[in-house]
């Protein structure tokens, strides 16, 4: 049978596939651009359904913590936020890393610092590729570009999450967020059995049998040698990610002879751009990272050696381009076009900026 | 097919619904769709825009700075669209509490009195209808009849009693476009 297309916005969308994954619950507190996710997900009523939890908490601080208890007990837990609202839980995000456990939370980026403006940003890429809180810790970052994105992504974080144990991160913008699109919603699974938790999850905190040790939830490591023991262990599920989780697409790359990296909603820009590029003769590719973090650094080192420069167009000041020049080694000039403040360029000014770079390599 | 439209009014004059109806019909027809709206305190009063993409083909950029088709629904969004509307486009606006008049010859310009009309209706609220009525005429990019199939297969029931309403306000804007 033919799936059933909606339309429907890209905040909507991550409601609607959370409770169609089968998520045990959502812990969450409104701020703008996102507070769709909450508003959906307390108009389906999943409580009345599937059995899932949906509550409004009292603070961001107080929803990460209890998303850190719920991922103990081996739960599909999930919180949404956007920027002011998860730095306030990145303390939590920390001890949730620390304690190797899954979850999903989703960040829909608005302008920064400070509480900034509503509108679409993508400043938070530091925050989320370098771990924002303290201590040495990664987790999964996904940028979505697409309102089907938005939902696809929400199954896929909670699986490499519980793959790893590790938090992942949905990373969109309020342009992703706001936008009405087509989407497919993947089918309703029910959610998890405690027999099933128990089984999968044996790490959890699930009430203990007489036959096992006790599963103990704790960050805390007084004993340096094993702390380091622990961060070792943190380490090899990070490079395990690392080889096999980077994902990204590719656009016109075959004869590009520049290279643009843009990520989430931004890359449709480019990607717009670059149509009008080619239509007036200028050969430009596209890649678009969809994890950020693992970044693909192996596709755009191996695009380095071809093209003439790379263009990052970033909401922001310019943050991934660190990552971009990494991977190129120096090979090739790498520019930055950004635009802040919640600020969207539109398609035109990507190809002015793109052009004003090609100019100054003949100057 | 693609049209790349910008919507843009007053906060409350029904321009993000208008361009949701739009996608809706557009969902019906089968086509790619792209709805962006402006967000946040603009929705309270204010200026309010929403840029509709609708191709039988995949849709890049759902941010545009140029438009097939601009409905414009006051001053301050005549000034801020009137020069983004590509050569050849169409310009409709409403002229009601328009106090200077869009100045481009290379695209088509249409007035369509629609706050006008709409006075002598039952319901203010059928305004965005008769405006989608007059763009509708002007340039029929969804039929009628999926505009009517997307309103239904949206609205709640408890609203379907409005679907003939709705109808006749789309009727009354397709009148106020002369032949």
């Amino acid at each position: 049978m033919k799936e059933e297309v909606r339309l429907m916005k890209g905040n909507e969308a991550i409601a609607h596939a959370a409770v169609r994954y089968g998520a045990d619950g959502y812990f969450g507190y409104p701020i703008t651009p996102q507070s769709e996710v909450l508003e959906t997900l307390e108009a389906l009523m999943p409580w009345e359904t599937t059995g899932m939890v949906v509550l409004q908490a009292e603070s961001e601080v107080a929803s990460i913590n209890m998303v850190y208890g719920g991922a103990a007990t081996g739960k599909a837990v999930m919180t949404s936020s956007s920027s002011p609202g998860i730095s306030l839980m990145q303390e939590g995000l920390s001890y949730i890393a620390a304690g190797e456990l899954p979850c999903l939370v989703v960040n829909v980026m608005r302008g920064g610092p400070g509480l900034g403006t509503i509108h679409p940003s993508q400043s938070d890429y530091f925050q989320a590729t370098r771990g924002g809180g303290h201590g040495d810790y990664h987790f999964i970052v996904l940028a979505p570009a697409t309102v089907q994105e938005m939902a696809d992504f929400v199954g896929l974080g909670f699986d490499l999450a519980f793959k790893y144990r590790t938090p992942a991160m949905l990373l969109a913008d309020g342009i992703v967020g706001q936008m009405m699109e087509k989407v497919v919603l993947p089918p309703q699974r029910p959610r998890r059995t405690e027999r099933e938790v128990i089984e999968q999850c044996p790490w959890a905190v699930t009430g203990r049998p007489s036959t096992r040790k006790p599963n103990i939830m704790t960050t805390l490591e007084l004993d340096s040698y094993k702390m380091e023991e622990n961060n070792r262990r943190f380490q090899q599920t990070y490079a395990l990610i690392e080889q096999n989780e980077v994902r990204y697409e590719e656009y016109f790359t075959d004869d590009a002879e520049y290279l643009i990296v843009a990520f989430g909603s931004i890359a449709r820009i480019c990607l717009k751009a670059i149509e009008d590029a080619r239509a007036a003769g200028l050969k430009v590719g596209l890649i678009r990272p969809i994890t950020l973090w693992p970044f693909p650094y192996a596709p755009i080192s191996e695009m380095s050696r071809k093209v003439k420069g790379i263009l990052t167009v970033e909401l922001n000041a310019g943050q991934m381009i660190q990552d971009v020049r990494l991977a190129t080694e120096g090979r090739v000039p790498v520019w930055h076009f950004g635009r802040m403040g919640g600020i969207v360029p539109n398609p035109q000014e990507v190809l002015d900026a793109l052009n004003a770079d090609i100019a100054s390599l003949n100057k | 097919m693609k049209r790349e439209i910008i919507i843009a009014g007053f906060g409350g004059q029904g321009v993000l619904s208008m361009g949701k109806i739009l996608a809706y019909a557009g969902l019906i027809d089968d086509l790619e769709i792209t709805w962006m709206p402006s967000y946040g305190p603009e929705q309270r009063g204010g200026t309010a825009n929403v840029t509709v993409v609708l191709s039988d083909r995949a849709i890049s950029s759902p941010v545009l700075d140029s438009y097939d088709v601009a409905v414009i629904l006051n001053q301050q969004s005549l000034d801020k669209f009137e020069s983004k509307v590509k050569p050849g486009g169409v310009l409709i606006y409403d002229p009601y509490g328009i106090h200077r008049l869009p100045e481009r010859t290379d695209i088509k310009v249409y007035p369509v009195e629609a706050m006008e009309a709409t006075f002598g209706m039952k319901s203010a609220k059928s305004y965005n209808m008769v405006v989608l009525g007059a763009l509708l005429k002007i340039d029929p990019l969804v039929s009628v009849d999926s505009v009517m199939l997307g309103l239904k297969k949206t609205l709640p029931e408890r609203h379907h009693h409005l679907l003939p309403a709705n109808r006749e306000a789309i009727m009354k804007g397709k009148e106020l476009v002369a032949e």
